[in-house]
């Protein structure tokens, strides 16, 4: 998850089957507590926890795989991007 | 008559008459006059004045100096002393210091965590603990030594005091930490405050089971309410209290400008009958910051005038 | 085992805001067990920082290496080679590691990546808690293997204290009285009498009292 915002993303989702429902029994119970504990190190470097966010998705459930996809598109659109990638175009146009 | 130092409080007690005590806190600042005027009130009362050592962690003007006031007016001080903040040096040396004055009573305490007072950040010392204190002043009265062996020239005459909290967790070995206390050397206890009476009762029962009210002088402690509100956060919020719900209500039942006049009221008939209790030997009398209420309660409570023993 | 936590990144940031090159250094030993400062905590702090750099519109380069223990001196000669080419070099070992590198490597900066919190256990995933304090000269002998020097915030010898409340400590209703757990634990042992032998005054001289401490045997001395 780190890596990816170090390469310059906008917002990462993790998506984990349904809770309770899990192939690997709580593997998604502790993505999660995972997923939380990456945002709050994001709040931390500025670079913004609500760009990382976790959902809980049947394997099955296309549509609201699709839902969740769009949604998150709107949500990172909203914030603009990734401030590391600004703060290095910045530096290179000055 | 067997006393072993000339501490008039323990004269009192050694003559078998219900002695009397109550404490004063020290000031925050650095007015001397504020213990005086706080001694005057009760002055006449009161066998002996203990003065609390920053109680509650909340830093003041010391209680070895308070005590020093005391006894230049002539009365009889209780120097508290809490192992939280001094070292055994400190310690031994404060020890030295108040029989200088001819302070002869000592109440042996750990003390409130720092974490209480206005401090929290400080460190605590703990070098020793509050019964390992009442061993270390009976070394250095009894045997004239210092811990670390030396002799002492001129030891301190002190009379020996601890705290008994009859209420703490867990209670069954409450008996049996008095009687630590004992074996260390303690020779007089106060109470924490007791407004669970029949608690108190099966606490000092077990107490006489053992025999140990032969072995101490125990002074069954009170505090007056001032208040609804103080006997609820009495009883919620001090660590180690015990307020039974039916002392609550009766302080919460009556009006507000008649509560104070109902504290005292049950006070007054707490002592009346923890004067029938066996091996009670006396009162120590905690009206925090309330002083002048003192004088009323020992009066009511068939306790004046007080002994003359030189 | 000796728990840490990791340092604010603010905090970290700040030993190192004016490098470009730095070298961050994990421990497998105990600060990995605990989350702290194993390989996983240096990768992600790694990025944590370079993020952090390039949001200021500056690069950092991070080279990431984790070492079998920072308390030996042979795991720590494997980053002699390399060690002058960076600015700094930011620790996650517990401050024995930190300084231990540091007084390795005497030209190179050694920043603190975490806070040394305490000798204890693992009491649950994502639990730890103290056991020891290190006084130089146990006494669980005499108090039903729990620690009062450790796990009493008065570090009572003869306690409990008045302000033991159902089984809790006055300073927190989360923190177990030791002095109740000894008691339960003589109970079970059936040696509650011994409660009421005094544990004579302690030789602090042991502990942190008698200056930095240290071991030596003969036996094992090259």
């Amino acid at each position: 998850m780190m890596v990816a915002f170090q390469k310059g993303a906008d917002g990462v989702y993790v998506v984990g089957c349904l809770e309770g429902e899990c192939h690997f029994l709580t593997g998604n119970l502790r993505a999660k507590k995972k997923v939380e504990y990456a945002k709050k190190l994001l709040d931390e470097i500025g670079v913004g926890g609500e760009r990382l966010a976790m959902y809980n998705i049947a394997a099955s459930d296309g549509p609201r795989f699709a839902e969740v996809a769009r949604e998150m598109h709107e949500k990172i659109k909203a914030q603009g991007p990734n401030p590391i990638k600004g703060a290095t175009l910045n530096k290179k146009a000055a | 008559m067997n006393t072993k130092t000339p501490s008039r409080l323990e004269k009192i007690l050694a003559a078998g008459h219900l002695a009397v005590t109550s404490e004063c806190g020290p000031p925050r600042g650095s007015n001397g006059d504020a213990i005086t005027k706080k001694a005057e009130m009760i002055k006449d009362y009161v066998d002996a004045i203990n003065i609390t050592d920053n109680q509650t962690s909340v830093t003041r003007l010391c209680s070895l100096a308070s005590v020093i006031h005391l006894k230049l007016m002539g009365l009889e001080p209780v120097l508290q002393m809490v192992t939280r903040d001094r070292n055994r040096i400190a310690l031994q040396s404060d020890i030295l210091g108040a029989a200088s004055f001819g302070i002869n009573n000592i109440l042996c305490l750990s003390g409130d965590h720092q974490s209480f007072g206005d401090n929290p950040q400080g460190q605590n010392v703990f070098d020793i603990d509050s019964i390992q204190l009442i061993q270390t002043v009976r070394l250095m009265r009894d045997e004239g030594k210092f811990l670390g062996g030396d002799d002492i020239d001129q030891p301190p005459k002190m009379f020996v005091g601890a705290a008994a909290n009859p209420f703490a967790d867990p209670f069954e070995i409450r008996v049996p930490r008095l009687a630590k206390k004992i074996a260390a050397g303690v020779e007089f206890i106060q109470t924490q405050c007791i407004y669970n009476l029949e608690k108190f009762e099966l606490w000092m029962k077990q107490v006489r089971d053992r025999g140990l009210h032969e072995k101490v002088y125990i002074l069954a402690g009170v505090t007056p309410f001032k208040s609804a509100g103080m006997a609820k956060y009495m009883k919620n919020r001090v660590p180690g209290m015990d307020v039974p719900d039916e002392v609550v209500k009766r302080m919460s039942d009556v009006p507000k400008e008649k509560q104070p006049e109902e504290g005292i009221n049950i006070c007054v008939e707490s002592i009346q009958r923890l004067k029938e209790v066996e091996g009670v030997r006396g009162f120590h009398v905690m009206a925090i910051e309330w002083e002048e209420k003192v004088p009323e309660i020992v009066e009511r409570s068939g306790l004046y005038p007080r002994p003359k023993i030189e | 085992m000796i728990v840490a936590e990791r340092k604010p990144i603010d905090e970290i940031i700040g030993f190192v805001k004016n490098c470009k090159k730095i070298l961050l250094v994990g421990c497998n030993e105990c600060v990995t067990v605990c989350y702290a400062g194993g390989k996983k905590e240096v990768g992600v702090l790694a990025s944590a920082l370079k993020m952090a750099f390039m949001k200021e519109g500056k690069e950092l380069e991070v080279e990431e290496v984790t070492l079998e223990r920072q308390c030996d001196h042979e795991y720590l000669e494997e980053i002699r080679n390399i060690i002058d080419q960076y600015e700094a070099v930011i620790s996650l070992a517990c401050g024995v590691g930190v300084q231990f590198l540091a007084e390795k490597y005497l030209t190179t900066p050694v920043f603190p990546g975490l806070n040394t919190s305490f000798m204890g256990v693992t009491e649950e995933s994502g639990v730890w808690s103290e056991r020891c304090q290190g006084c130089g000269q146990c006494i669980l002998g005499q108090t039903a293997g729990i620690c009062p020097i450790s796990r009493c915030a008065k570090r009572l010898l003869n306690g409990p204290c008045g302000g033991s409340t159902d089984g809790k400590c006055e300073i927190n209703k989360e923190l177990d009285c030791a002095w109740q757990l000894i008691i339960d634990r003589l109970k079970e042992l059936g040696r509650l009498e011994d409660y009421e032998k005094l544990i004579p005054i302690k030789d602090w001289s042991t502990e942190r009292a008698g200056g930095p401490r240290k071991i030596v045997r003969e036996d094992l001395k090259s």
